[in-house]
């Protein structure tokens, strides 16, 4: 038995070694400008959370939840800036710069010449990815409970349901990379994310929209994602939220599964 | 001694009268091929904008604003705002990749071409990219009975300045910087805010003090109180010659820094 486990679990440790060198090499190519770009990342969410949450916030007295309750359109807004933040933050490392990082930079191709393998590079990335994530969804979730949008509490409860959705995307998008032709891809994937963003129940309830609309947003992951940390927020939707958090942890264990084996077919030539 | 002579090259096509035709003309071809790519980015995005947030978000404004509906007082300003990002969208990366990846003013200025032909005709593509975005964008709202009033073809000037008043100071910046992150910086530090904060989305009347000035300084804003005035067929909120006046300023000044930048990027 001994003899049978052990080595699996040496290996664990040694695939999470060999993931985090892929983390140490992203750190040591950083560049004076991309460090500012990558602080600054926060300031985004927290600007549409002002001006849509604040801003047109002003112009709806007491925003109505689908459960009769009554609060600020800011709080109501807020969690889905979060979750959908989490989405494009994770879904542009693991696309955009991981797909340049094979095709062109051809970086992979000296790493498997190393000692890691494939879906360790997946999940170092991955990992990376969601270091930067989380860092920026903790600080949007600060300047939450400074608006008195939600509860020390609720904030801290929301912060791993907001490292879920980054990982969930992050693992979607790097099985995306690697069904990607060319850029003119990203155009498409571009308008798609653009398309969740607007209709995911973020701006709207989506208890709104026509009836076949609603069930097609429901099943989307962002929708998932907003609903997930909304209710942590704001409350309101009994037991649900263990759905979308076992909905999320399956089609994370998809992507990556996809990505890994996609990358074994790409490198491995 | 007689070396045979190498045959006498074929006399070149003549430049056009105005030689930055010749410059346009190079990026339409190219764009022949591309367009498809980016009729989703520039037109449907906008267009899905107006469905999700004009109705959707429109539905929970119950007064609407300045005594009209919330779709058609956001209709204007998605107009300019799409206008203002088709503009530095084209005025960032490609420029600095005619500059640093693929070359492309180093090989227009070793043809016949002046350092002001390449710059115009880039600048005329990127206008021609701006207005169509633009012309398509109305017509759709004009199906959703967003515009109010015949002044609404005034509109496309408008975003025609707009789109000069921006993407000239945006080639100069392109021009100026070593590293592809500072157009990202670009995007985050001044498009984005500009966007969110300059009277697309709500008035700029009910910004704090600083930020409301700040608002009034940006060359969106006064586009988008012309535009809004057009499609609703009202005055705008400031006189007409002076925020033409200052959107021409922004596009002078603009052009006059690219001019330069470019001069000392491509003349040695």
């Amino acid at each position: 038995m001994v003899t049978l486990v052990l080595p699996r679990l040496l290996d664990v440790s040694g695939t999470s070694r060999r993931s985090a060198s892929v983390i140490e090499r992203n750190v040591a190519a950083l560049k004076s400008v991309y460090w500012l770009l990558l602080l600054s990342g926060f300031v985004e969410p927290v600007l549409y959370l002002f001006s849509i949450g604040v801003g047109v916030g002003q112009l709806i007295d007491g925003f109505t939840l689908p459960d009769g309750r009554v609060v600020q359109y800011a709080a109501f807004v807020g969690p889905a800036m979060l979750a959908s933040s989490a989405m494009t933050g994770a879904l542009a490392e693991t696309t955009f710069n991981f797909f340049g990082k094979m095709k062109y930079l051809k970086l992979y191709d000296g790493i498997i010449a190393t000692p890691v393998r494939p879906f360790e590079i997946a999940l170092g990335e991955l990992g990376w990815a969601m270091v930067r994530g989380s860092a920026y969804s903790a600080a949007f979730l600060a300047v939450m409970v400074a608006m008195d949008l939600t509860t020390i509490g609720r904030a801290v409860l929301a912060f791993p349901a907001a490292v879920l959705v980054g990982f969930t995307f992050g693992a979607i998008g790097m099985a995306l990379a690697t069904f990607m032709r060319s850029w003119q891809d990203f155009d498409l994937m571009g308008s798609a994310q653009f398309a969740l963003f607007l209709f995911s129940g973020t701006f709207v309830p989506a208890e709104d929209y026509p009836a076949l609309l609603r069930w097609a947003v429901e099943v989307t992951p962002l929708y998932r994602s907003v609903h997930l940390v909304r209710d942590i927020c704001v409350g309101g939707s009994g037991g649900l939220w263990l759905l979308d958090v076992l909905y999320l942890l399956a089609l994370t264990g998809l992507g990556l599964a996809v990505a890994s084996r996609r990358m074994v077919g790409l490198l491995y030539k | 001694m007689s070396v045979a002579q190498p045959a006498r090259e074929r006399p070149r096509p003549a430049l056009p009268r105005v030689p930055a035709r010749a410059v346009l003309a190079h990026y339409l071809t190219g764009y022949r091929r591309t367009w498809r790519a980016g009729v989703f980015s520039s037109f449907l995005l906008p267009t899905l904008t107006v469905v999700g947030f004009g109705l959707g978000v429109g539905a929970y404004v119950d007064q609407g604003v300045d005594g009209v509906r919330y779709l058609d007082w956001i209709v204007p300003g998605l107009l300019a705002s799409t206008a203002l990002q088709v503009a530095i969208g084209e005025s960032t990366w490609p420029v600095f990749s005619n500059f640093q990846w693929i070359k492309t003013y180093s090989a227009q200025s070793a043809a016949p071409l002046r350092i002001v032909d390449i710059l115009a005709g880039h600048l005329a593509f990127v206008l021609f990219r701006a207005l169509t975005a633009s012309v398509a964008f109305l017509l759709v709202t004009a199906l959703f009975g967003a515009l109010h009033s015949g002044w609404a073809v005034a509109a496309l000037p408008v975003v025609a300045l707009l789109c000069l008043a921006v993407a000239a100071p945006t080639f100069a910046y392109a021009a100026a910087v070593d590293s592809d992150s500072w157009l990202a910086m670009l995007f985050r530090f001044a498009v984005i805010p500009m966007t969110l904060f300059a009277g697309v989305f709500f008035p700029v009347e009910s910004l704090p003090g600083v930020l409301r000035w700040l608002a009034y300084g940006t060359p969106l804003w006064h586009a988008v109180d012309l535009c809004r005035a057009a499609t609703l067929g009202v005055a705008p909120q400031w006189s007409v010659p002076g925020h033409l006046l200052y959107l021409a300023a922004w596009a002078v000044g603009g052009w006059l820094l690219a001019a330069r930048l470019f001069r000392r990027r491509l003349v040695v």
